[in-house]
């Protein structure tokens, strides 16, 4: 099979959309627009209806008991604001302790802040040098005051893959409400919500092959009942908790999207595991001194998040122009400060500088990685050549020993 | 990030590239930048005896900015004579590869880099002069 430019191996920032799932949205945008509202004519019901629909699929996806529990937002972001801010302020009373991990993603941390700006406390635990969160650590920084724990299924970087059915266990015991955002893991790694004792879960559309705009936020609605304030007032929508008139064709993208995973999702995840494993054998074999960041045990099939010593990510990432992929190399943004989820795991800032995210998915071939292999192994080389930190390595300095003058 | 074109151009096809002898007396090595940055920039020169940089090589850990901005000092010191080359500044640089404002910083590692080869230099000529003495 011919190989067509440009690759796209970046599939954590976002997927295709299935042209199955775009078939099933495309009459719900001309003949069948009705408002799922709408309760006095045809047009509504069959929006409803077609709602109705993809939220069983999705309830089903996360092993949710009822498909009431799925309340449909535009996207993880703010599944995330709307949980964690909803939990936070309906359970003022109860505590206002929270506690998440420090390699979440921004729309998790960025609400803590602001919570702990009005009067929260919020505990962010460390990860072990793999990305994993220790359970009993979990337990250890539960207090009294402790009203929610927040810990996401994967990890939108390193793809590690925590312990939530452990840290369940706990929660529940504890009688403290868990919350993850499941948006990197869901179809990609068991998880059953019931199983591990989850109480809140945001997932999202376009992380598994459906639109963009559309995703959800599961809500336990038996023991415990979970309550949230809700974060968007208006017609009521979604049991109040969710107010504005749904994305019907959306919804009916992600709810298709989810009827796949539900399918086919476990045999992809072996294919995608094993084009993983292909290129991470064919790059650390023909180059030394590679890393790879997080547990290669506990990791998204899809995710290979790997350092090139002596090589900066973003000219990595110049070098190889016709494959899209992504860097921990924080050049491209305003702080130029390297990724905190690598920070967080201690890897050093030069092999933070120097790590690049493969994200593997759904539409990738065997053919697509050997090319996209070929190509790194040869620009590794190529940008080696013309770092001074690679000759000196090869001279026996040790960098480490270096007297470096930071800017 | 969209890079200009010449800053696709010298990345793609960095001039220059290469080492000096370092032990030279000629040569003036100038290593800037540090690894935890994401930047480090080995700039050297080779000056002849009337004061002219006759050859000028770089090797650069950084983004693509980073070697555009190296590759092109070089080309800007070789046949200048070593004062013509140390009055070169950062801004030259910025302007001719349309360098946007988060990548500054790569161009002053480049003139921080022709400056510290250049004091290598002087000081290797200094000490050539005590030893002669």
């Amino acid at each position: 099979m011919a190989i067509t430019l440009p690759i796209f191996m970046d599939y954590h920032s976002t997927t295709p959309v299935d042209p199955r799932v775009l078939e099933a949205m495309m009459p719900y945008f001309t003949q069948k627009f009705g408002n799922a509202a709408s309760r006095s004519h045809a047009f509504g019901w069959s929006a409803e209806e077609a709602v109705d629909y993809a939220r069983e699929k999705i309830a089903k996806l996360i092993g949710a008991q009822s498909e009431k529990e799925i309340v449909f937002t535009s996207g993880a972001t703010e599944s995330n604001n709307a949980a964690i801010k909803g939990v936070a302020e309906f359970y003022r009373d109860k505590g206002n302790h929270i506690i998440t991990t420090v390699i979440e993603h921004k729309a998790v941390l960025d609400t803590c802040k602001k919570l702990e700006k009005e009067g929260f406390s919020v505990t962010y635990l460390p990860v072990s040098s793999d990305g994993r969160v220790d359970p009993a650590a979990v337990e250890a920084a539960i207090t009294d005051k402790t009203i929610l724990v927040s810990v996401m299924l994967a990890n939108n970087e390193i793809g590690t893959i925590q312990p939530m059915a452990e840290i369940g266990a706990i929660t529940r015991a504890k009688g403290v409400l868990l919350h993850t955002d499941a948006v990197q893991g869901v179809g990609k790694t068991p998880f059953d919500v019931q199983a591990m004792n989850v109480d809140l879960a945001s997932i999202t559309a376009h992380k598994m092959y459906g639109p963009k705009g559309v995703g959800a936020l599961y809500v336990r609605r038996s023991k415990p009942r979970v309550r949230i304030v809700s974060q968007m007032d208006g017609g009521g929508h979604e049991r109040g908790m969710r107010s504005g008139t749904l994305n019907v064709p959306g919804i009916v993208g992600f709810g298709k999207a989810a009827e796949i995973m539900l399918e086919e999702g476990p045999a992809e995840q072996i294919r995608v595991r094993a084009l993983r494993e292909r290129l991470r054998t064919k790059l650390q074999s023909a180059l030394e001194e590679t890393s790879i960041n997080g547990s290669l045990e506990y990791r998204l099939a899809g995710n290979l998040n790997i350092s090139f010593a002596f090589v900066e990510g973003e000219a990595m990432m110049m070098a190889i122009k016709d494959v899209a992929v992504s860097s921990g190399s924080a050049c491209t943004s305003a702080s130029l400060e390297p990724s905190y989820v690598l920070r967080a795991l201690g890897v050093g800032d030069e092999l933070a500088h120097s790590s690049i995210r493969f994200g593997l998915g759904r539409f990738n071939t065997e053919e697509e990685v050997d090319y996209v292999a070929n190509l790194v192994i040869e620009k590794v080389k190529h940008l080696r050549n013309m770092s001074p930190l690679y000759e000196m390595h090869k001279e026996g300095i040790d960098l480490k020993s270096v007297a470096w003058v930071a800017h | 990030m969209a890079y200009s074109e010449k800053v696709i151009e010298h990345a793609e096809n960095p001039r220059n590239v290469g080492t000096l002898d370092k032990d030279d007396p000629s040569v003036g090595t100038g290593l800037v930048g540090a690894p935890a940055c994401g930047d480090v920039m080995r700039l050297q020169i080779k000056v002849s005896d009337e004061g002219v940089i006759e050859d000028a090589k770089f090797k650069t850990f950084g983004c693509g900015s980073a070697i555009a901005s190296s590759s092109l000092a070089t080309e800007w010191i070789k046949g200048k004579k070593v004062e013509e080359a140390e009055a070169i500044r950062n801004v030259d640089i910025v302007n001719e590869l349309n360098l946007p404002p988060v990548k500054i910083h790569c161009s002053v590692l480049a003139e921080d880099a022709i400056k510290s080869a250049i004091a290598d230099y002087r000081a290797k000529q200094a000490a050539k002069r005590c030893a002669a003495e």
